[in-house]
C-alpha cells in the first residue's frame, strides 16, 4: 500500500520515508476511511472471540438454568423438607403408601465414597507429590509423571469393570465381605482415579516453592524431612488444598465406577463406619434411573431435583478451590 | 473457485440422488428385554426385504410407549402392558392424530429366581421370596441353608424385568433398604454366580453359572412358562397404532412370530414361543 507521505507530515509521525532500507512500510496507524478492510478484520476478530467466549460461558449457565428449571416443579409438588431428611426412596410406587423421595441416603452415600477415597488418595498423592518434586532425581521424575497422567486418561468405564468382576469377587473370597460391591470398593477406585490429579496439582505447587526457601532453611541447619515437613510444605499449603478439593471434585462427580461398584443399595450403613455393605451415591441414581423415567413425571423432576444438589456440591466445592489457587498465584507460587 | 464450484455441485447432485432412492424404513424402539428379539427379527427381514431399513432402539418399555404416542416409532417393544397413563395420553391425543395401541403378544418370557449354585436351597415359595426381599429373612440358615447373610439382588425399579417381579411377588411391599441394584439382566445373573450368599431374578436366557430355584413347587421350564404355571412369567408385547394394515410391512413384523422362523429365533434368544410343542 502507498504511503501518502503528506499526511503522516500532518501527523507529526516519525515513519519511514521512502528509502530502500525500510521494509517495514505499512503506516502504524489509518483511519477507518483509509483502511477498511484492516479496521474490519481487527474489530470483526475481536467480536469473533467475544463470541467464542460467551459460546462456552453460556453454556454453563444454560447447564444451570436447564437443571434448575426442571427441578423447580419438584419442590413446588413435594417440598424440600421431606426429602432431605427422610432415607425412602421409592419413586415408581404408584398404590399403597404413595411414592416418596427421600435423599438422605444418596447424600450420604456420595459422602461415604467421597471421604473414604480422599483417605485413601491424599496421603498417598502428597507423599508422590513430595517424592517427585523434591527426592527423585531428574530422569525418574520426567518417567514418572507422564505414566501418573496415563491414570487419568483410563476411561472410568474400565475402572468400573475391574472393579466388579476382579476387585468384588476378590473381597468375598479373601476379605469375608458379604457382598463385593460396596463403598469400600467404590473407595479403592476412586481414590485410583483421584490420585493422578492430586498428585499433578500438589507436584506443582510444591515446585513453585522455589529455592531460596529450601536453601534458606538448609543454611539454618535443618535437615531434608524438617525442610519438607515445616518449610516446604506449610508454604504451598494453598496449592495442596487446592489439589485435595480438586481430587473430592473428581471422585463426587464419579458415575460410572459408583453404580457399577458399589452395589446400589439405598441404605445409610448400620452401623455407621461399617463401608463393607453397599451405598448408592447421587451421580449412579440420576444415571441410572434418568433412562426409563417417563418425561416430566414427578420422578422425572426429582431426579434433577438430586442434579441440583450436585450442582450446589461440586460449585461450591469449586469456588473453594478457586480462591486458594487465587491465593497461590498471587503470593508468586507460595 | 471453480474447483470448488464443481465439488458442491457434485455434493448436492449425489445427497438428491440418495432422497430420490429412500428406503422403506420401520422404527422400533422400546424394551431392552423385548430388544434381542427385535434385533434378530429386524435381521432376518432385512435379509428378506433388502430395501427395507429397520432401527431397533432399545431404550426401555416407558420410551418405547412414549414414542408410540408421539409418532416416533411404529411399533414400540414392551415387556409390560400399557400403563393406563400411557393408554390416556394415547387416545386422549385431538382429532386425526389419536393412537389406539394393539397390544401384539409375541412370546412367554420367566422371570427365574436364583442362587448361587453351591447353595444348597433349592425351593421356596413366593411368601418365601418376598420375606427375603422385605427383610424379614435375613439368613440362609433360616431356609435351611448354611450359616450366610443373604445379599439381595434386584433389578433396577425403571427396568420392566424389576417391575414384572414387583406385580407378581411383592404384594405392593417395599423393598428392604440393603437391597443392592444391578441395571441389566447379565449383571445380576454375573453378580449371583460371583457372591455365594446372593439370590437375584434373571430373565429365563440367562441361567448360565447360577441355579434357578423352584417356586411353589413349579420349576421354570418352556412349559410351565408358557402354560403360566410358572407363577412369575409374562408375556412380551408389541405395540402398534391400530392394528396394521394386512400384507404391509408392519403386519409382517408383527406376525413373525407365528412363522417358525420366527419361533426358532425366539427359542434361541433364551424366551418361550406362545406355542407349546
Amino acid at each position: 500500500m502507498n504511503h501518502p507521505t503528506d499526511i503522516s507530515q500532518y501527523r507529526g509521525e516519525k515513519t519511514a520515508s521512502v528509502s530502500a532500507s525500510a521494509e517495514f512500510n505499512r503506516p502504524l496507524l489509518l483511519t477507518p476511511g483509509e483502511d477498511l478492510r484492516g479496521y474490519l478484520v481487527g474489530h470483526g476478530g475481536r467480536i469473533f472471540l467475544f463470541l467464542m467466549t460467551c459460546i462456552s460461558v453460556l453454556s454453563v449457565l444454560l447447564i444451570f438454568i436447564f437443571v434448575i428449571r426442571e427441578a423447580l416443579p419438584f419442590l413446588r409438588e413435594q417440598g424440600l423438607r421431606d426429602s432431605i431428611t427422610s432415607r425412602n426412596w421409592y419413586p415408581e410406587r404408584a398404590e399403597g403408601a404413595g411414592a416418596e423421595f427421600g435423599m438422605l441416603a444418596l447424600f450420604a452415600g456420595s459422602m461415604y465414597v467421597t471421604l473414604a477415597s480422599l483417605i485413601l488418595s491424599v496421603p498417598i498423592g502428597l507423599s508422590a507429590a513430595v517424592f517427585l518434586s523434591d527426592i527423585a532425581p531428574f530422569w525418574l521424575r520426567q518417567v514418572s509423571k507422564p505414566i501418573i497422567e496415563i491414570l487419568a486418561a483410563i476411561p472410568s468405564v474400565a475402572y468400573g469393570f475391574f472393579a466388579i468382576l476382579v476387585l468384588a469377587p476378590y473381597m468375598q473370597k479373601y476379605w469375608n465381605f458379604d457382598t463385593g460391591a460396596n463403598a469400600l470398593n467404590a473407595s479403592l477406585i476412586l481414590s485410583l482415579m483421584a490420585l493422578p490429579t492430586i498428585i499433578s496439582v500438589a507436584e506443582d505447587s510444591l515446585s513453585a516453592v522455589g529455592r531460596e526457601i529450601r536453601e534458606a532453611s538448609y543454611g539454618l541447619g535443618a535437615t531434608r524431612c524438617e525442610t519438607m515437613l515445616k518449610v516446604v510444605m506449610p508454604t504451598a499449603h494453598s496449592g495442596i488444598i487446592a489439589a485435595v478439593i480438586l481430587g473430592m471434585m473428581r471422585a463426587i462427580g464419579e458415575t460410572m465406577v459408583v453404580w457399577m461398584a458399589s452395589g446400589n443399595a439405598n441404605q445409610i450403613p448400620t452401623p455407621w463406619w461399617d463401608i463393607s455393605q453397599s451405598v448408592r451415591t447421587m451421580t449412579a441414581t440420576i444415571a441410572g434411573e434418568m433412562g426409563e423415567t417417563s418425561q416430566n413425571s414427578v420422578h422425572w423432576h426429582a431426579l434433577f431435583m438430586i442434579g441440583v444438589f450436585l450442582l450446589i456440591f461440586t460449585f461450591g466445592l469449586n469456588m473453594i478451590s478457586e480462591y486458594f489457587l487465587a491465593r497461590v498465584k498471587k503470593s508468586g507460587g507460595k | 473457485m471453480k474447483k470448488a464450484l464443481i465439488l458442491s455441485l457434485t455434493i448436492l447432485i449425489a445427497s438428491s440422488s440418495m432422497t430420490w432412492a429412500q428406503p422403506k424404513i420401520l422404527q422400533i424402539d422400546g424394551s431392552t428385554t423385548v430388544g434381542p428379539i427385535g434385533d434378530a427379527f429386524a435381521a432376518e427381514f432385512m435379509k428378506m426385504h433388502p430395501e427395507v431399513a429397520i432401527t431397533v432402539k432399545k431404550t426401555g418399555s416407558g420410551d418405547g410407549a412414549a414414542a408410540l404416542v408421539d409418532g416416533r416409532c411404529d411399533i414400540a417393544m414392551m415387556s409390560r402392558f400399557m400403563k393406563s397413563e400411557e393408554f390416556k395420553k394415547c387416545v386422549n391425543k385431538p382429532g386425526d392424530t389419536v393412537v389406539f395401541p394393539v397390544a401384539h403378544a409375541i412370546a412367554n418370557d420367566g422371570v427365574c429366581v436364583v442362587v448361587h449354585p453351591s447353595n444348597p436351597v433349592a425351593k421356596l415359595t413366593i411368601a418365601q421370596v418376598r420375606d427375603i426381599y422385605t427383610g424379614r429373612i435375613t439368613n440362609w440358615n433360616q431356609l435351611g441353608g448354611p450359616n450366610r447373610a443373604i445379599v439381595v439382588i434386584s433389578r433396577d425399579t425403571s427396568s420392566g424385568t424389576y417391575e414384572t417381579f414387583d406385580g407378581l411377588v411383592m404384594n405392593k411391599e417395599k423393598m428392604a433398604a440393603n437391597v443392592e441394584y444391578v441395571n441389566a439382566n447379565p449383571q445380576a445373573q454375573a453378580r449371583v454366580a460371583s457372591t455365594q450368599g446372593a439370590i437375584g431374578y434373571v430373565g429365563l436366557a440367562f441361567l448360565e453359572g447360577v441355579k434357578a430355584l423352584t417356586i411353589d413347587g413349579v420349576a421354570p421350564t418352556r412349559q410351565t412358562i408358557a402354560k403360566g404355571t410358572y407363577p412369575i412369567s409374562r408375556p412380551l408385547f408389541l405395540f402398534t397404532n391400530g392394528y396394521p394394515k394386512l400384507g404391509s410391512l408392519v403386519h409382517e413384523f408383527c406376525t413373525f412370530y407365528l412363522t417358525e422362523r420366527g419361533q426358532e429365533i425366539i427359542e434361541a434368544k433364551g424366551f418361550v414361543p406362545l406355542t407349546v410343542y
